[in-house]
């Protein structure tokens, strides 16, 4: 081997040696608006013993720019949404003629409510998400119409919702009358989908903190959504995130919704149990 | 009219004489920018904020012109200095003609 061959060798040692350290989670501290503190990093809840020690918000794994655009409420364009969800709230709708203010007062009323759900409903006898809570609301409280899954006023009041909890920790309930349909989400999580035959975990377990392609990929925790993106301006609710990462797999993907998603959000939802809630934050 | 358009500025309650203060100013706008197509392959029309001005008692601070290509919810942020106490006028000019005002007061101490 000539002299050039062993330098340029060497370099590629290097360089392979350094890859997997680059993208690696920032050592930093979120702080909204200089006021609420937000744990973006913590001890892994007990039920993931074996598989993390840690778990991590997808704050750490975003740069600079987007990590200061999430601490500002002025600068995080996720804001203009919650505001537009504040009319929403105070809005009176359908048959009743009520708003969601009329039964729950101020939408600050509402903190604490984000960071338990998904949860199992007493009276619907059934696992719910957020969104289907406030359908609920709207349907047999209001008598007005339910909202598209995923459509903007439904995330829109999501983002509020999350929006007035920001700071609290998540907090899940896994047992009791919920446990069967966490289990069911667990499955789907180690579950390998599609042509790619991928699992939740073989990205978001196994391999964060590593590229992929030219992104860092985070630990897949879902407390600072809905969050807003920069690829399409616009915020996107946890199930839109799950079906797009279904679809990448190559798989024909479920129903945001769909009772399988929902168990799944519970299940992830669990996973970031100790962090606190961000909604909405600043993603790629 | 563009629907929605709600302007949103941030600027100090006080300042010192003659100090640079910043100042943070978002309108939310769809900002289209003629160069899409809908379904049909007809073309959508473009329907953007095309100026934006900031004054200080009447005294032009900035003067902007945007163009199609700057993304939704344009977002500026300068800073300023302020001679006295007075008055932020911020002024959005839309394509469809429509012109969006909004005003913060500043005491200088």
């Amino acid at each position: 081997m000539t002299k050039k061959a062993w330098a340029l060798s060497a370099i590629g040692a290097l360089v392979l040696a350094g890859t997997p350290a680059l993208a690696d989670p920032v050592d930093a501290t979120l702080i909204l608006n200089e006021d609420i503190e937000i744990t973006t990093r913590t001890t892994a809840p007990d039920h993931l013993s074996g598989a993390l020690d840690e778990v991590m918000s997808g704050w750490l794994f975003r740069g600079v720019e987007t990590r200061a655009m999430q601490a500002d409420d002025f600068d995080n364009p996720g804001m203009i949404f919650v505001e537009k969800a504040e009319d929403l709230w105070n809005a009176a709708d359908g048959a009743e003629g009520k708003s969601c203010a009329d039964c729950h007062g101020d939408s600050s009323e509402m903190s604490g409510v984000r960071p338990v759900y998904p949860k199992y409903v007493e009276a619907a006898g059934e696992v719910r998400s957020l969104e289907m809570q406030i359908n609920d609301c709207r349907e047999t409280r209001m008598g007005a119409e339910p909202w598209k899954y995923t459509g903007s006023d439904m995330i829109d009041m999501t983002a509020l919702l999350a929006s007035v909890s920001r700071g609290l920790p998540v907090n899940v309930a896994i047992d009791g009358p919920a446990q069967s349909t966490w289990e069911k989400g667990k499955e789907m999580y180690y579950t390998r989908y599609g042509q790619l035959e991928l699992s939740c975990a073989n990205c978001h377990e196994d391999s964060y903190g590593l590229m992929i392609r030219a992104d860092h990929l985070s630990q897949g925790q879902i407390n600072g959504f809905p969050v807003y993106r920069l690829k399409n301006t616009k915020l996107n609710a946890a199930h839109s995130r799950f079906k797009g990462c279904v679809r990448d797999t190559r798989a024909e993907t479920f129903a945001p919704g769909s009772p399988e998603f929902v168990a799944l959000e519970l299940y992830v939802a669990s996973r970031g149990n100790g962090l606190s809630v961000e909604g909405p934050a600043v993603r790629n | 009219m563009a629907k929605g358009v709600k302007p949103r500025v941030k600027v100090p309650k006080t300042a010192a004489v003659g100090e640079a203060i910043t100042i943070k100013t978002l309108i939310s706008h769809k900002m289209e920018s003629g160069q899409r197509k809908d379904g049909d392959g007809n073309t959508i029309p473009r329907s953007i904020i095309n100026r934006f001005t900031c004054g200080f008692n009447g005294e032009n601070v900035v003067d902007i012109t945007l163009e199609p290509a700057i993304s939704t919810n344009p977002f500026f942020e300068f800073e300023a200095t302020v001679p006295e106490s007075g008055e932020f006028q911020f002024t959005w000019y839309d394509d469809d003609g429509a012109v969006y005002e909004t005003a913060k007061k500043i005491t200088v101490e």
